[in-house]
């Protein structure tokens, strides 16, 4: 691969995370470089999206610390996150179900919009001009993932595999410099996951979005990232390169173990 | 070949994003309003205006603000007459106690009154959801109605809280027939329903809605799910509050707290619920709907019991029409949870491929 990777953006040290009395996370600790394509790994209730709700501020763990460029963050809010560029899509689609495509991907670019409601109500001032200006963007979101057909469509009526596109197309509305994916290809068919996979690779290429992934699919996993951290009953077991990774004896045994 | 989209190639986004994107609806809006300032004006008589008119724009008013609230951002209220009686109570306040206000200020002021209390009651909403909090709504509405007939300040020391609202002088010009406070009324009303779907068509629209369909999704993308609440309650209230100004001076011209019941707050609900939750034509299309059954059936009922030879007694009507409102808002909760404006949708979209479906 030709592009850089750069220095270490996101260190998350010593993460722990209890729901009463079920650990989801023990004494995690993992870094996250810029550019770089993340793989986080592991059999069900691992605590791959758990970990990824904590980077984004859902979470609040009990211990440990997180440092975001160098700075430690505090009492993170999942809204805070949005406005240090950390955009996400989730494992059981998020879309707002009552609105088109369109307007799903334009309100992922609201912490950019600045104009203020009465602004909107008398349609003056910055209002109209937002609205310019972030269509275009969103209209390039649009034509980057290639849904330009579909976009007046209420998300609610689109297949399950498109739904799964405009939610990453809402999230790169953003223009996020780090991006959480949490399963972006489950449960889609051969055809789909190619042109998901192309499209990751294209944002990370493109426009230099560090990734962080959580995928079951190992053949995507080792193919398209650079590093992969693997869990297991809310423990890291393993970390590094995806051919390190594939020779750990714990990842193997934890795979094997879990049925895989 | 009437009503189409083709043809209408959008060449610009400043053209996909008006208010009114297809040339029929924009075409379709004006000669409404032309009807509505002028041809009724010339046509309708005296009874149309005071019964049926100006309650139906103040209700539908009403609605707009209870779609605000429920419809776009999703927090269900049954407080809405409530909001209104702080309106009309706050609107007679002003006009008694600041010397020389005018009208349209007195009801801005208690649009904000309303949107100050409104902001009050929807705290509740940033712990609570759903049923929950449609509860805490209802202990609005209980509360307010029992201040306004506990504090005799309120209602300048009268007599269990009634009010007779001042005159309406309108630059100098005292507003007495039923015409001209309909186009008072009419003017707010289409005011504020514009601002309302610049609103809805906006960030601060979909800033709503996002909170409605998925909060953690919402917050995620940025939206602080606090201050996005608490807009709707405000807003919703501001609505509320207006045409509860408007239903005392425009309307009934005398009010008390009991007249704001919950009754009333079941009644704005059902009309956004037949009309289109989530829709601002919805709230016009619901109130029409709600407040011309009963009238409708008070004339067709008896009509129709006389053709079959039937005995008809004049409790059978009410007792019909709850059932026929019954039967309409199960069949809509069930079947069309967008309401008339939904339906109002598909006909049109049938009507863009008619005459070759396919
Ligand atoms: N909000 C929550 N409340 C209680 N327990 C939770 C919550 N979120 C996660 N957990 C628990 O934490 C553990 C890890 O869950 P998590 O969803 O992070 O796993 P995962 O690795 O993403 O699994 P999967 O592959 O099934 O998505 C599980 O035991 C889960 O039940
Ligand atoms: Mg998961």
């Amino acid at each position: 691969m030709s592009k850089k990777i750069g220095d270490v953006i996101l260190d998350l040290q010593n993460i722990s995370l209890r729901f009463g009395g079920v650990k989801a996370l023990t004494d995690i600790s993992f870094d996250v470089r810029e550019h770089e394509i993340r793989a986080i790994i592991g059999p069900n209730g691992a605590g791959k999206s758990s970990m990824l709700n904590v980077i984004n501020g859902v979470y609040h763990p009990q211990e440990g610390r997180i440092f975001w460029h160098g700075q430690e963050r505090k009492n993170m809010e999942p809204h805070m996150a949005a406005q240090q560029n950390i955009a996400r899509t989730f494992q059981n689609i998020a879309l707002f179900k009552g609105m088109t495509v369109l307007d799903n991907i334009m309100t992922g670019r609201i912490t950019k919009m600045k104009a203020n409601f009465i602004e909107h109500a008398l349609w003056f001032g910055r209002a109209k001009k937002e609205e310019l200006e972030h269509r275009k963007k969103v209209e390039e979101v649009i034509d980057f993932l290639e849904i330009q057909h579909i976009r007046k469509t209420p998300v609610n009526r689109l297949p399950y595999g498109l739904q799964k596109r405009v939610e990453l197309g809402r999230a790169l509305a953003a223009e996020p410099s780090m991006l959480l994916l949490d399963e972006p290809m489950a449960g889609m068919n051969v055809e789909e996951k190619q042109d998901m996979c192309r499209f990751i690779l294209d944002v990370n290429d493109q426009f230099g979005t560090t990734i962080v992934l959580i995928e079951h699919d190992m053949g995507v996993v080792m193919d398209i990232s650079d590093r992969v951290v693997v869990l297991d009953y809310g423990k890291k077991i393993g970390d590094g390169e995806p051919d390190e990774v594939k020779n750990n004896e714990d990842v193997i045994k934890a795979y094997l173990g879990a049925g895989h | 070949m009437l009503y189409r989209e083709a043809g209408q190639f959008k060449t610009t986004y400043a053209a996909d994003q008006q208010i009114f994107p297809i040339r029929q609806d924009r075409i379709g809006i004006i000669a409404l309003l032309v009807v509505a300032f002028i041809g009724v004006p010339l046509f309708a008589s005296e009874y149309w205006f005071s019964a049926i008119l100006i309650p139906f724009l103040i209700f539908a008013l009403a609605a707009i603000g209870l779609n605000v609230l429920t419809g776009y951002a999703g927090q269900l209220s049954l407080g809405s007459a409530a909001f209104m009686a702080v309106g009309a109570y706050a609107a007679y306040n002003f006009q008694l106690r600041i010397e020389g206000i005018p009208i349209l200020v007195s009801f801005v002021l208690a649009g904000l009154t309303a949107a100050g209390v409104g902001i009050l009651f929807g705290l509740p909403s940033l712990r609570i959801k759903g049923f929950y909090l449609a509860v805490a709504t209802l202990a609005a509405q209980f509360f307010i109605v029992w201040c306004l007939t506990k504090f005799p300040w309120l209602s300048n020391n009268s007599s269990s809280g009634v009010i007779s609202t001042q005159k309406l002088i309108f630059f100098g010009h005292e507003l007495t027939t039923p015409v001209e406070k309909y186009l008072l009324v009419l003017s707010v009303v289409v005011v504020l329903a514009l601002a309302a779907k610049n609103m809805v068509r906006s960030s601060t629209g979909r800033a709503w809605m996002a909170v409605r369909d998925m909060d953690v999704a919402a917050s995620v993308i940025g939206i602080k799910l606090m201050p996005t609440k608490l807009l709707a309650f405000a807003v919703s209230s501001f609505y509320c509050g207006v045409a509860g100004a408007m239903y005392a001076f425009c309307y009934l011209g005398s009010v008390e707290p009991d007249g704001f019941s919950l009754e009333m707050s079941f009644k704005i609900l059902f009309m956004i619920i037949i009309g289109g939750v989530g829709s601002i034509m919805g709230s016009f299309l619901g109130a029409a709907f709600i407040l011309l059954l009963p009238i409708f059936l008070d004339v067709a009922l008896p009509f129709v019991a006389d053709l079959f030879g039937l005995p008809f007694a004049s409790a059978t009507v009410s007792h019909i029409q709850i059932t026929v409102f019954g039967a309409l808002i199960m069949f809509f909760l069930i079947v069309e949870p967008h309401g008339l404006a939904r339906l109002w949708q598909i006909a049109k979209e049938k009507l863009r491929l008619w005459p070759f479906p396919h």
